[in-house]
C-alpha cells in the first residue's frame, strides 16, 4: 500500500480520490470502498454527490491522486466516466489510475477500458480484491 | 445428550440474536388488547384494516419509467393489460433534480434511470389512453414534486377530471431526498417548504390523494438495518406532522392522508416483525404525542418494494427466489401496496420479461399461496410477537436519540443520519466480505461460469435525441409571453411565502417547464451544492 520510499525517507501513502459522476443519488458503494480504501492505509478524499466531470477533474488535480475511483449507478457511465478521462489528459494527467465501480453491463467493460480505465467491479465484489487490484495497478503505473 | 449447534449465536441480518426457541415465558405480561387488539383496531399491531386482504388484495404496483413519455406509455398499458393495478411512475435523474433535458447537466442521462419529463406535453403523453378516474398512481418524485403534481392535476383538467377524483400518492419526502436517495436542488428548509405546500394543496383540494409518502426504503438500500429503517422513517413521519401544525392545519386534517414505503429485506421474521412494530409505533406516536382523535391518523398505511440491495448480479435467476421470499414476508406483514423487484436489476434495466415475472410473483403468492387468506397469521407466535416487541422497543429508542439531535431535519442537515447509515453499509460489507453473512452466489456457491442473461439496453442516446426534439418542438408551439408572465408569477409567489401549488398549475399549463420553474425558485431560495463529504 504504499509507493515506496521517497528522498526524505518518508513513505507515500497511495492518495485516492473515490467520486460521484453525474445525477446519480447512490452513495452505499462509494462511502464502504471509500472506508475501504482508508482502512488499507490509503489517504481518501470524497467528493460528495452529484459531480461533472470538470469538477472531478479538477478535485483530482489539486489533490494530486494516483487513484480515480468513479461509483456510478445511474447508466451514464459511457458518456461522463470517457469525458473525464479526456480532461485529464487535456491537462497533461496521463498517469492516473481510473477504476471504476457500479452497475455497469459486460459489453461496456471493454469500451470503458479502452477509454483508458484499468478496472471495472461489478456488485458482489470483495473490498479487499477492488483494494489489492489498485495498489497493484498503481504500483504497475510506476514501472511503466 | 449434548445438542451442538451450527454457530455460537444466531442472528438476524441487522444483528438481533435469535434464541433457540421462543416459548410463553418470552411474552411475559403480554396482553392481546394493549399489544396487539383486532384488525382494524388500535395499536394496529395486526393490520390496518379489519379483513385485510380478504376484503381488497394488496395493490401491485410495478416501477416503471424509461425513455420519453412514450416509451414508458406502452409499457404502462402492457402492465395494465397483464393485470397490475396501480401505476407506480419514476422519473429520470435530470428530473428529479427539476433539469431540461436539454440543460448540459443532463446529458447522458435523459430517459436512463426513469422518463424524462420537461413539460406537460410529456405528461399528458404519458397518460395517453388511460383513465385518471380509474387509475392510482404514484409518482415517485422528490423535488420535481412542486412541478410533476400541477402537471398531473392540469392534465387532469384537460380530459375534464377535477382534483378531487384524482387517486394516488406522491413521494415528495424531502428527508429521504437528503439522506436516502439523495436527490436534492434546493436548501433543507425552502425544500420543506415546497414539499408541505403540496401536502396543504392536496388536504385541501384531492381527498383521495397521498400527499407524501415517507420513505424508509432508501435508508434501508443505503445500508441502514431493520431498527434504523423503522426510527428514520417514523422520525420523518414526526418532522411532517410538527412541520404541518406549525402551517396551522390539526392534526386530523392531514394525518390521514400520511403514507410511508418500507423496504423488504431477506430475513423473514425480522421484516414481518418490522411491519407489525412500525404500525404499533406509528399508532403511539400519534395518539400520545399529537393526541390525534380520528383513527385513521393513528393507521400506518405502507407501500414495499422488495430489497434492491439484496439483488446480486452472480447467478440473477436466484433473485427471483429472494424476491419471492422478501414479498412473501410483505404480505404476511400488511403492507397496502407491493413492488417486486426484477431478477436482472443488479445488471441493468428491467427487461420485459423479468419485469412480467415479478409481477406474476405477486399474482402467485396472492392468488395461489393462500397466505392472504387470514389476517396477520403469524400473530401470537412467540417469536414473531418477540421480535415486534424488540424492534419497537430499539425503534423508540432511536428516535428519541433523534429528538435530542433536534429532528429529523437537524440529523439530516448535520450529516448524523447519512454517517449512521454508511456505518452500518461498512460494517454489512464486512461480514459478507468475512463470509460471516452469506450471500449465495457471491461469497458462497460460486459458479466457475456465471450464468448468462440477456440484459435490455435501451438506446440512451436515440431515446436522448427524440426528447431534445420533443422538448424544442413544444418550446416553438407554447405562447411564449404567457409562459414568462406565468413564470413571475411564480417568482412572485415565492417571494411572498405563499403556496406554489396553484401559481405552478397555472404556469405549466402556459408551458412552463420543469427546468425553468427550478430557476426561477433557485433565484429565491438558492440552490444546493454537496460538499466533499466524510464517509
Amino acid at each position: 500500500m504504499f509507493l515506496g520510499e521517497e528522498g526524505d525517507g518518508v513513505e507515500k501513502k497511495i492518495r485516492v480520490l473515490v467520486a460521484k459522476l453525474g445525477l446519480d443519488g447512490h452513495d452505499r458503494g462509494a462511502k464502504v470502498v471509500a472506508k475501504a480504501y482508508r482502512d488499507a492505509g490509503m489517504e481518501v478524499i470524497y467528493t460528495g454527490l452529484n459531480k461533472t466531470p470538470e469538477q472531478v477533474a479538477e478535485a483530482a488535480i489539486q489533490e494530486d491522486v494516483d487513484v480515480i475511483g468513479v461509483s456510478i449507478l445511474s447508466g451514464a457511465h459511457n458518456t461522463l466516466v470517457p469525458k473525464l478521462i479526456n480532461l485529464m489528459k487535456d491537462r497533461g494527467i496521463t498517469d492516473v489510475v481510473y477504476v471504476v465501480g457500479g452497475i455497469i453491463p459486460n459489453e461496456d467493460v471493454p469500451r470503458l477500458q479502452a477509454a483508458g480505465v484499468a478496472g471495472v467491479f461489478g456488485p458482489g465484489t470483495k473490498t479487499n480484491a477492488i483494494i489489492s487490484f489498485t495498489q497493484k495497478a498503481v504500483e504497475g503505473r510506476k514501472t511503466v | 445428550m449434548n445438542w451442538t449447534e451450527r454457530k455460537e449465536v444466531f442472528k438476524t441480518t441487522s444483528g438481533l440474536t435469535v434464541k433457540r426457541c421462543y416459548a410463553p415465558g418470552d411474552l411475559a405480561g403480554f396482553s392481546y388488547q394493549e399489544k396487539l387488539g383486532q384488525p382494524g383496531e388500535y395499536p394496529y399491531t395486526r393490520g390496518v384494516y379489519p379483513t385485510m386482504y380478504r376484503g381488497r388484495l394488496w395493490t401491485r404496483r410495478q416501477v416503471c419509467g424509461f425513455g420519453t413519455a412514450e416509451e414508458t406509455n406502452e409499457r404502462l398499458r402492457f402492465l395494465i393489460e397483464q393485470g397490475q393495478t396501480g401505476l407506480n411512475i419514476v422519473f429520470d435523474m435530470p428530473t428529479h433534480f427539476c433539469l431540461d433535458s436539454d440543460d448540459p447537466r443532463s446529458e447522458g442521462e435523459v430517459g436512463v434511470e426513469g422518463v424524462a419529463i420537461d413539460t406537460i406535453q410529456d405528461v399528458d403523453d404519458l397518460f395517453q389512453g388511460i383513465d385518471l378516474r380509474k387509475v392510482s398512481t404514484s409518482l415517485i418524485s422528490e423535488p420535481e414534486s412542486i412541478m410533476i403534481l400541477p402537471m398531473y392535476v392540469a392534465i387532469a383538467a384537460r380530459r375534464g377530471v377535477a382534483p378531487a377524483e384524482l387517486a394516488g400518492t406522491l413521494q415528495n419526502d424531502i428527508y429521504t431526498g437528503f439522506a436516502g436517495c439523495n436527490v436534492k436542488c434546493f436548501p433543507p428548509k425552502a425544500s420543506e417548504k415546497m414539499s408541505t405546500d403540496l401536502i396543504v394543496y392536496c388536504t385541501r383540494e384531492m381527498p383521495r390523494w397521498n400527499p407524501v409518502s415517507i420513505v424508509g426504503y432508501h435508508y434501508r438500500e443505503a445500508g441502514a438495518t431493520a431498527v434504523q429503517e423503522v426510527a428514520l422513517t417514523l422520525a420523518a413521519g414526526i418532522a411532517y406532522v410538527e412541520a404541518l401544525l406549525e402551517r396551522g392545519l390539526k392534526v386530523d386534517e392531514f394525518a390521514p392522508r400520511l403514507s410511508f414505503f418500507f423496504c423488504c429485506h431477506n430475513d423473514f421474521f425480522e421484516e414481518i416483525a418490522k411491519f407489525r412494530a412500525a404500525r404499533r409505533l406509528w399508532a403511539r406516536i400519534m395518539k400520545e404525542r399529537f393526541k390525534a382523535r380520528d383513527p385513521r391518523s393513528m393507521m400506518l398505511r405502507f407501500h414495499t418494494q422488495t430489497a434492491g440491495c439484496s439483488l446480486t448480479a452472480q447467478q440473477p435467476l436466484n433473485n427471483i427466489v429472494r424476491t419471492t421470499i422478501q414479498a412473501m414476508a410483505a404480505v404476511l406483514g400488511g403492507t397496502q401496496s407491493l413492488h417486486t423487484n426484477s431478477y436482472d436489476e443488479a445488471l441493468s434495466l428491467p427487461s420485459e420479461d423479468a419485469v412480467l415475472i415479478a409481477l406474476r410473483t405477486q399474482q402467485i403468492i396472492a392468488e395461489e399461496s393462500g397466505i392472504p387468506n387470514t389476517v396477520d397469521p403469524l400473530g401470537g407466535s412467540y417469536f414473531v410477537e418477540n421480535l415486534t416487541d424488540e424492534l419497537e422497543a430499539l425503534a423508540e429508542e432511536y428516535i428519541r436519540k433523534i429528538d435530542n439531535l433536534g429532528g429529523m431535519l437537524k440529523a439530516v442537515e448535520t450529516g448524523w443520519v447519512q454517517r449512521e447509515i454508511a456505518a452500518s453499509a461498512y460494517r454489512y460489507q464486512q461480514e459478507v466480505d468475512s463470509g460471516e453473512q452469506t450471500v449465495v452466489g457471491v461469497n458462497q456457491y460460486v459458479l466457475e461460469e456465471e450464468q448468462y442473461i440477456k440484459v435490455v439496453r435501451p438506446n440512451a442516446i436515440e431515446l436522448e435525441a427524440k426528447q431534445l426534439r420533443r422538448l424544442a418542438e413544444f418550446k416553438k408551439l407554447r405562447p411564449e409571453r404567457e409562459t414568462t408572465r406565468s413564470l413571475d408569477d411564480v417568482a412572485r409567489a415565492a417571494e411572498k411565502d405563499e403556496n406554489l401549488v396553484p401559481v405552478v398549475i397555472q404556469a405549466v399549463e402556459k408551458g412552463a417547464t420543469v427546468g425553468e420553474i427550478r430557476q426561477v425558485l433557485e433565484k429565491v431560495y438558492g440552490s444546493f451544492e454537496n460538499e466533499p463529504s466524510d464517509f
